[in-house]
């Protein structure tokens, strides 16, 4: 058994396909006569052509839903690909130097990435990676000559590599693809983001083992414990396909309350929404029964990049969005870096308390061109859908004055300039400082909704870093602590008539559901995945049952029996 | 000929977005069209050769132009160095 991080939950069961990354050796073999060299030549020129197709080829596959960004590694490469230069020096070691065209694409590439590698520039040492890219794809398509030989993978595959790239994943035709395991990556891998997205099984960090694994060997791979079982005998298949069975029985029950509303018995109604990162999770959502966005992260869009997305960028970015969501409410945050975000290309310098310093709103209201030309974007895009927008990280009344005052000087820029908005799109705010929570009453008077952040409203409520294992066990959202301020901020925004929904990792527990649809909230937020198991609860009970709990739970002080308490409620 | 200078005002200098964006701008002109940072003088058309120039922040370069369209070339390329290349 090989143990490694399991990402993205499941279980599969399937062939092993190891996918190397060709390591394109040197021959040294001496091409004699021009008419040898002139065959080589045209070997390479046809190579680059069919290189370029391949890249074409994936720029128009729309099922792969490009970004982008991904849009923008993709055009570099077609410039490496049909680069003079490139070409040139190619033509000129087959022909002088005797080289075959496989050498001679190694050694011209060899040279170039070692002369960005030598660069003083992190940016451009960065570029060799692309250079070797596209060196690659040209061997690639010199030995097969064919158009694409990008692996055809049979049905239920265990997809096996070292890490998957952005541009392996662009490419690959995960449809049959079952599970896949990698040596290396982290839960914030580019390979854990794709599987948790598409919605299978997946292993990172699994040892340089799993490279000895042998093509078509069967793989069992459980993407929850993080598991992988190599050659498994008849009777521990049969153990896993019962398990397979149980989880997919669970999600087809799941699934069929898709469609209903989340009703209470008694006819109350709350709106579940999703928390996603870009318009192609959309789709999961609406599958799992969200009714809306109560979360769209925007830091995808400024991250894994070399420079701030631009305001077109981001503007189809968002109107991809507001178009895909079909008139669904979406709740747009602006953007939230520092913290454990940060952004290669704008560096915050070192602080000694990144989630107490430069951050989120902070930064934004301190270089308004970064939120000016993102304000403008979404403006410009919310006449594509229902946009809404939503400020994070707000400490005080001071900054929601400012922020709005932002966003009134873009629409009278947007108004002069005769371009269409939503006039009057939804403002509203994050609550996750403590202090924020308890001046609800007065952030009421200028926002048309709250959304409580329960991640970080916990850290800083409780003092609590939960990435340290040595205090982790402090966080908690059950703390009476953290309950007494949601209920806080519930009971003061409704005097104003303001709606507030919860878009932490608390919306997503089932063990709370009934309790805060109990305090009054409005509207849960979560991973579309977790939508159903929540409505599920929802439909079932009713809000007289829940202000029941909810009364119960704040008498009770301690976590531990309001968690025992909660867990004997929803059995 | 036409000959203009340029100091890059974009914080990441010439990387690949803005190289790829100024190849496709200058492709379909009929002139030749060089640039050129300190004593080196590259061709604008390959890639490669535009990010060897490793043109950083507040590098001042040379744009040469040469031939029939040479004008209509040099307005172009003034856009790309003036506005554009700040959005990109």
């Amino acid at each position: 058994m090989i143990k490694g991080t399991g990402v993205s939950p499941g279980i599969s069961i399937g062939k092993a396909h190891i996918l190397k990354q060709v390591e394109a050796g040197f021959s040294g073999i001496i091409i004699q006569t021009n008419e040898a060299r002139e065959l080589e030549i045209d070997k390479f020129n046809q190579a680059v052509v069919s290189a370029i197709g391949e890249i074409e080829t994936i720029r128009l596959n729309t099922s792969l839903d490009l970004k982008p960004e991904d849009m923008d590694i993709l055009d570099t490469q077609v410039e490496f690909l049909g680069d003079p230069q490139i070409a040139e020096d190619v033509h000129e070691k087959i022909w002088q130097h005797f080289r075959s065209a496989h050498d001679a694409v190694i050694e011209v590439i060899d040279a170039a990435v070692e002369m960005f590698l030598n660069m003083d520039d992190e940016y451009l040492s960065a570029r060799a990676a692309d250079l070797r890219d596209v060196g690659n794809r040209i061997i690639r398509n010199l030995n097969i000559g064919s158009a694409s030989v990008d692996p055809v993978f049979g049905e239920n595959t265990i997809l096996i590599a070292e890490d998957l790239a952005p541009s392996d994943t662009i490419a690959l035709d995960t449809t049959k693809v079952a599970g896949f395991a990698t040596r290396l990556g982290g839960r914030t891998s580019h390979t854990a983001i794709i599987a948790k997205a598409k919605g299978i099984p997946a292993v990172v960090a699994c040892g340089s083992e799993i490279m000895n694994i042998r093509n078509g060997v069967t793989v069992i791979l459980d993407g929850t414990t993080g598991e992988l079982i190599l050659n498994p005998g008849s009777k521990l298949i049969g153990v896993y396909k019962a398990k397979q069975e149980t989880i997919s029985k669970e999600q087809a029950l799941l699934r069929s309350l898709k469609d209903l509303p989340a009703i209470t018995t008694d006819g109350h109604r709350l709106k579940l929404y999703a928390n996603i990162s870009n318009a192609g999770e959309l789709e999961q959502v609406f599958e799992n029964g969200g009714e809306g966005v109560g979360l769209l992260r925007t830091e995808m869009l400024f991250m894994g990049r070399d420079s701030f997305p631009s305001e077109e960028e981001q503007f189809n970015f968002y109107k991809q969005v507001a178009i895909k969501s079909k008139n669904r409410p979406v709740i747009i945050r602006t953007l939230d870096i520092g913290g454990d975000k940060q952004l290669s290309y704008f560096g915050i310098p070192p602080e000694n308390n990144p989630f107490l310093g430069y951050r989120a709103i902070r930064i934004c209201l301190d270089q308004p061109q970064i939120f000016f030309t993102q304000l403008r974007a979404i403006l410009r895009a919310s006449v594509f859908g229902t946009l809404k927008i939503m400020f994070p990280m707000i400490s005080n009344l001071s900054e929601v004055k400012q922020a709005k005052e932002c966003v009134n000087q873009v629409k009278l820029e947007l108004k002069s300039a005769s371009v269409d908005f939503d006039r009057s799109i939804g403002l509203g705010i994050m609550i996750e400082i403590p202090g924020a929570a308890l001046i609800t009453d007065i952030l009421a008077r200028e926002v048309d909704f709250f959304s409580i952040g329960t991640n970080d409203l916990c850290q800083y409520t409780l003092a609590v870093d939960r990435m340290n294992s040595k205090v982790s066990a402090l966080y908690n959202h059950f703390d009476p602590g953290i309950l007494r301020l949601i209920n806080y901020v519930t009971e003061q925004a409704h005097k104003q008539n303001k709606p507030v929904g919860l878009c932490g990792e608390m919306a997503s527990d089932p063990l709370a559901a009934l309790l805060l649809m109990g305090m009054g909230l409005d509207e849960f937020s979560m991973s579309p995945r977790s939508i159903p198991s929540i409505k599920n609860i929802l439909v079932k009970n009713s809000l007289a049952k829940a202000r029941e709990v909810f009364k119960t739970v704040m008498g009770m002080d301690d976590p531990e029996t309001i968690i025992n308490y909660l867990e004997e409620v929803i059995k | 000929m036409i000959s203009k200078d340029y100091t890059i005002l974009s914080p990441q200098g010439i990387h690949a977005r803005p190289a790829t964006a100024l190849l496709k701008l200058t492709r379909h002109f009929k002139s030749t069209i060089c640039l050129q940072k300190e004593e080196r003088l590259v061709p604008l058309r390959s890639m490669l050769n535009i990010l060897a120039l490793a043109i950083q922040c507040g590098d001042k370069i040379s744009v040469i132009i040469d031939g029939e369209d040479e004008s209509e070339a040099a307005l172009s390329i003034d856009h790309f160095f003036n506005d554009l290349i700040k959005h990109l």
